[in-house]
């Protein structure tokens, strides 16, 4: 970077922004406000000759910081690339001509936005640097697969089949997970009408073929510590060393377990050997291998019931309350593994609503032209007898609640509960009182299986139901931990071919952080992104917030308690940065400053001008692009509003908010994602964490004497394109109504 | 037939939707419902008041083995053949035809309801248009409203005398036809034993079936 700096701001006049707008003014702006040295109009600036007018400066008049005053920041942006300098983008046609009308009355209020974005983008190019890229960078390539089943096995086979090395960790004996205990599995080829090889022995042989991968079975890992592109795994193997491989990234493939049927002794399961549950059916299946059925007491199976949902979906809170997705599909495999040795087995399956997900209606199908019963019902007991079992069920379509049948053989569809480990948000139970005499209550631990040498925990961070955290709508195989993917049921529930489908997709991002990673680059959501977090540590109280609120478990403790940052565990939205409370943390390129001095760039008119002025902090993932979407459809809103882009609204430090109510705006709109269950933020929880830290904005609302409506929160989608000019015009009306406030001109 | 009843009953014991499947016309399509009811939400006649079961219903109780209630039951006889069923089934059962081969099924072993109004009309309308080859209007009205009696018959016809005036002075209806004249087919003796020999085909047909 030059020691010196040198201030340019661009006006473009194309696209309309010439006849709408008073150029000259917006020069004047740039110039006497902006204090930019050179300030340069062009009727075209995006073109090949506007852009070679902004490079020439760069290159042979040292210009280092660069104010583009044209469109949004999202549009143009392969033409105003320039690597190496400093760019901020005053946004005056989404922002300013294609949001307002093209009226007399209009233009004193739209030139007076178009001068105040002109302000901002000098102040914001002022307040920043060009980042230079993290230097703590790994350039470790190999993948680390943990679980050897179908997902393992397919993500390290398509890791090495893009060239990558893999190290495939797994805890037994053997490759193959859940598949390979299947005697066949569902079809995933025409005509889909009955059950085919389970296809572990094909990857197996493939693994084994592909001199990129190497296999540690009997394995598990001791410890991971590190960053993407520099992770150090400890494998501890059963018998042997503890190995320590070099890792780049890491897919986490550790599947499911079924649910425990001993917690269903209604069902008769514990009570008979004549009710199994699915994988109990597989062991008799393989050992029939294609002839007739036989049960545990080796009696040939005349008629056999299966029981869908079977502490699944269950809406008293005791089991689970989610549909596992891929039963119905097994249980009509099952079905067939008896019709097709023998016609003349009777099969009912008792379902509540039969799901089978991708091409299982045609299997489906199928299995009802081989003779399969299909009956709604809900099972309430299954009854054991010597010979038999009589499931007792609530038949649905006839309303028959004392409808029941006699089987050989009863299979329990009960779904699955995921492999993932230690759930580091759990709140740990008050111990329980000790009882003298009482046996000791043995407690169950969970064990880890990434034992991660992070600050925030072992294991990945937890959803609902125990299922690994990931984007399900923009990112469903990243997780909270960056370069560390989930793959298959440990993520949600899903049959063969999906998690299949889900271990090819998290190997390729893998690969994509990994190579991102020796770039020194950030992952997604902000891929490419070479500006990182720093903290000025001579100011740091070490409150330790940054740390515990870090989505992503990107910052440690150094040995004197300050924050130490992973730069390639981060992702850069900036809740850190959010959290602060004395804003020593910043980006090269965003920082407190960078949004503060645009703040305090727009011209505050005085309180009895009538023209109030609103703060708009948007999310720059949905917020912003709705705004601009909004633009291109010509929605208008008011002249009254200024946006200023955020990486996240967990990065919004509440000190903006404070400052801009100091200096007289008459309301601030802050614009994030959907939080919380369903959330849709990028970052996860950073909406829910900087909503949670203006939640206490009240406070310093109520000591300056100000109204609550001054400061608003909206939930914003990026598809809120036609509704978001109307709530802003709909605040806009409110704060007019309120009044303006008395803190303009102090 | 009563026998023929029983014989059925006990030679699928268990077994009703085989019965229905291998006896049954289209009865091996029952199997292949998958209960979502699209066939009980399209009936025009909406169940009432006259309908025991819809035919989603049926199809569930045959596959439960409710023999008794699904052959006696009024349900297939209240069938309109609108075919609104037929064509909205996603799985494309020709739900019209099921319902007809049942009734035909629970006719053919004599368990169909006795004095059922369908039934008696499919009844006097073959048999009166078989006689001659076309429907001899007059006397299948005659015999219609004098099902339930004499008085009853000369009320429903007074009842009506005002659309069959009209329908006589329209030229739609011939009193003729109610002293054996109206129209006719040309060759009644060829139809007849076009439709002998139709009617011999399938007993044969069914038959082989019910001794399989």
């Amino acid at each position: 970077m030059a020691a010196e700096k040198k201030h340019a701001a661009y006006i473009c006049s194309g696209c309309g922004l010439g006849e709408r707008l008073d150029i000259a003014a917006l020069e004047a702006a740039a110039k006497k406000e902006g204090k930019m040295q050179v300030v340069k109009t062009h009727a075209f600036l995006c073109s090949a000759e506007g852009v070679a007018m902004i490079r020439n400066d760069i290159d042979n008049d040292g210009v280092t910081h660069v104010a583009i005053c044209a469109c949004s920041r999202r549009a143009k942006t392969e033409a105003f690339n320039f690597p190496t300098t400093a760019i901020s983008r005053g946004n005056l046609r989404e922002g300013v001509i294609w949001v307002r009308p093209d009226t007399d009355e209009a233009r004193e209020t739209t030139q007076e936005m178009a001068e105040d974005y002109v302000r901002m983008a000098c102040a914001e190019v002022k307040a920043m640097t060009q980042p230079s890229g993290n230097p703590n960078t790994g350039m470790n390539k190999t993948l680390l697969v943990v679980g050897g089943g179908m997902s393992g096995m397919t993500s390290a086979l398509e890791a090495a089949k893009a060239g990558y090395k893999v190290v495939l960790v797994e805890k037994t004996g053997a490759l193959g997970g859940w598949a390979a205990k299947l005697y066949k599995r569902v079809p995933t080829r025409e005509p889909f009408k009955a059950p085919q090889d389970n296809g572990v022995a094909d990857l197996v042989a493939q693994i084994e073929a592909d001199a990129n991968i190497k296999v540690y079975l009997n394995s598990t890992l001791a410890k991971t510590a590190g960053a993407p592109g520099r992770f150090k795994v400890d494998i501890a193997m059963e018998s042997g060393p503890t190995v320590t491989e070099d890792i780049g990234a890491i897919v986490q493939a550790t599947g499911f377990s079924l649910y425990d049927a001993n917690k269903l002794p209604h069902l008769g399961y514990g009570k008979s050997p004549h009710v199994v549950d699915q994988a109990g059916l597989e062991e008799l299946a393989r050992a029939a291998n294609g002839g007739v059925m036989k049960r545990a007491d080796g009696k040939e199976v005349k008629s056999v019931v299966f029981v869908q949902c079977a502490g699944q979906r269950d809406a008293t809170g005791e089991h689970l309350s989610y549909c596992s997705g891929y039963c119905c599909n097994t249980s009509v495999k099952q079905a067939m593994y008896f019709k097709d040795a023998n016609p003349d087995v009777d099969c009912v399956v008792l379902y509540t609503d039969l799901r089978t997900p991708g091409n299982g209606e045609d299997f489906y199908r199928s299995a009802q032209n081989k003779g399969v019963i299909f009956s709604k019902g809900v099972v309430s007991e299954v009854v054991p007898g010597g010979n038999a079992c009589t499931v007792k069920f609530h038949d649905l379509i006839l309303d028959d609640k004392a409808a029941q049948i006699e089987a050989d053989l009863v299979v329990l569809a009960t779904g699955v509960v995921p492999n993932s480990g230690v759930n580091i948000d759990a709140v740990p139970a008050a111990p329980a009182e000790a009882t003298e005499g009482a046996a000791p209550v043995v407690e169950e631990k969970p064990i880890s299986i990434l034992n991660l040498d992070y600050r925030q925990g072992p294991d990945i961070p937890q959803f609902k139901f125990g299922f690994t955290d990931s984007h399900f709508i923009c990112f469903p195989y990243e997780t909270r931990r960056t370069a560390i993917y989930t793959a298959g049921p440990v993520r949600r529930p899903m049959d063969i071919a999906q998690a299949q489908e889900d271990a090819t997709g998290a190997a390729m991002k893998a690969i994509q952080a990994m190579e991102n990673a020796g770039l020194g680059k950030a992952a997604h959501p902000r891929a490419g992104d070479l500006s990182f977090p720093t903290a000025r540590l001579e100011g740091c109280t070490q409150c330790k917030r940054c740390t515990v609120e870090c989505p992503f478990g990107a910052i440690d403790e150094d040995e004197k308690r300050f924050p130490l940052f992973n730069e390639s565990r981060c992702r850069r939205c900036g809740t850190c940065m959010g959290a602060c409370p004395v804003r020593v943390i910043s980006f090269e390129n965003y920082s407190v400053n960078t949004v503060g001095a645009q703040i305090k760039a727009v011209n505050i008119p005085d309180e009895f001008s009538e023209k109030p002025r609103i703060l708009i902090l948007a999310c720059e993932n949905d917020a912003y692009p709705a705004l601009d979407m909004a633009a291109m459809n010509r929605n208008e809103y008011s002249a009254f509003v200024r946006a200023i882009p955020v990486r996240c609204l967990g990065s919004v430090n509440t000190i903006w908010i404070t400052d801009a109510l100091n200096s007289g705006y008459d309301g601030v709109m802050l614009m994030g994602c959907k939080h919380g269950e369903e959330y849709q933020c990028h970052f996860v929880k950073g909406s829910e964490l900087g909503r949670y830290r203006l939640s206490k904005v009240g406070d310093t609302l109520k000591n300056m004497n100000l109204e609550a409506e001054r400061v608003f929160d909206l939930e914003v989608a990026i598809t809120d394109i036609d509704t978001l000019p109307r709530k802003i015009n709909d605040y806009a009306a409110k704060i007019q109504e309120i009044g303006m406030s008395p803190f303009k001109g102090f | 037939m009563s026998n023929a009843n029983e014989q059925m009953a006990a030679r699928y014991k268990n077994n009703f939707l085989k019965e229905i499947e291998e006896q049954a016309e289209m009865g091996e399509w029952v199997k292949m419902c998958m209960q979502c009811g699209v066939c009980s939400g399209s009936c025009p006649t909406n169940f009432h008041p006259g309908w025991d079961h819809p035919p989603q219903e049926i199809f569930m109780m045959i596959r439960a083995g409710k023999r008794e209630e699904v052959l006696t039951s009024n349900s297939m006889w209240m069938c309109t053949s609108c075919y609104n069923c037929y064509v909205r089934c996603p799985r494309k059962l020709p739900i019209t035809h099921i319902m007809h081969g049942i009734a035909e099924y629970a006719y053919r072993l004599g368990v169909a309801p006795k004095f059922q109004p369908t039934l008696h009309l499919s009844q006097t309308f073959w048999n009166n248009c078989t006689k001659t080859g076309r429907v001899n209007e007059v006397k299948l009205t005659q015999s219609l409203y004098f099902k339930d009696g004499f008085m009853a018959g000369i009320k429903k016809g007074l009842e009506m005398k005002d659309v069959a005036l009209g329908l006589v002075k329209a030229k739609r209806l011939n009193i003729m036809e109610a002293l054996g004249g109206g129209h006719k087919c040309k060759d009644i003796k060829g139809i007849q034993a076009m439709l002998a020999k139709a009617k011999e085909l399938e007993a044969k047909r069914k038959a082989a079936k019910a001794a399989a």
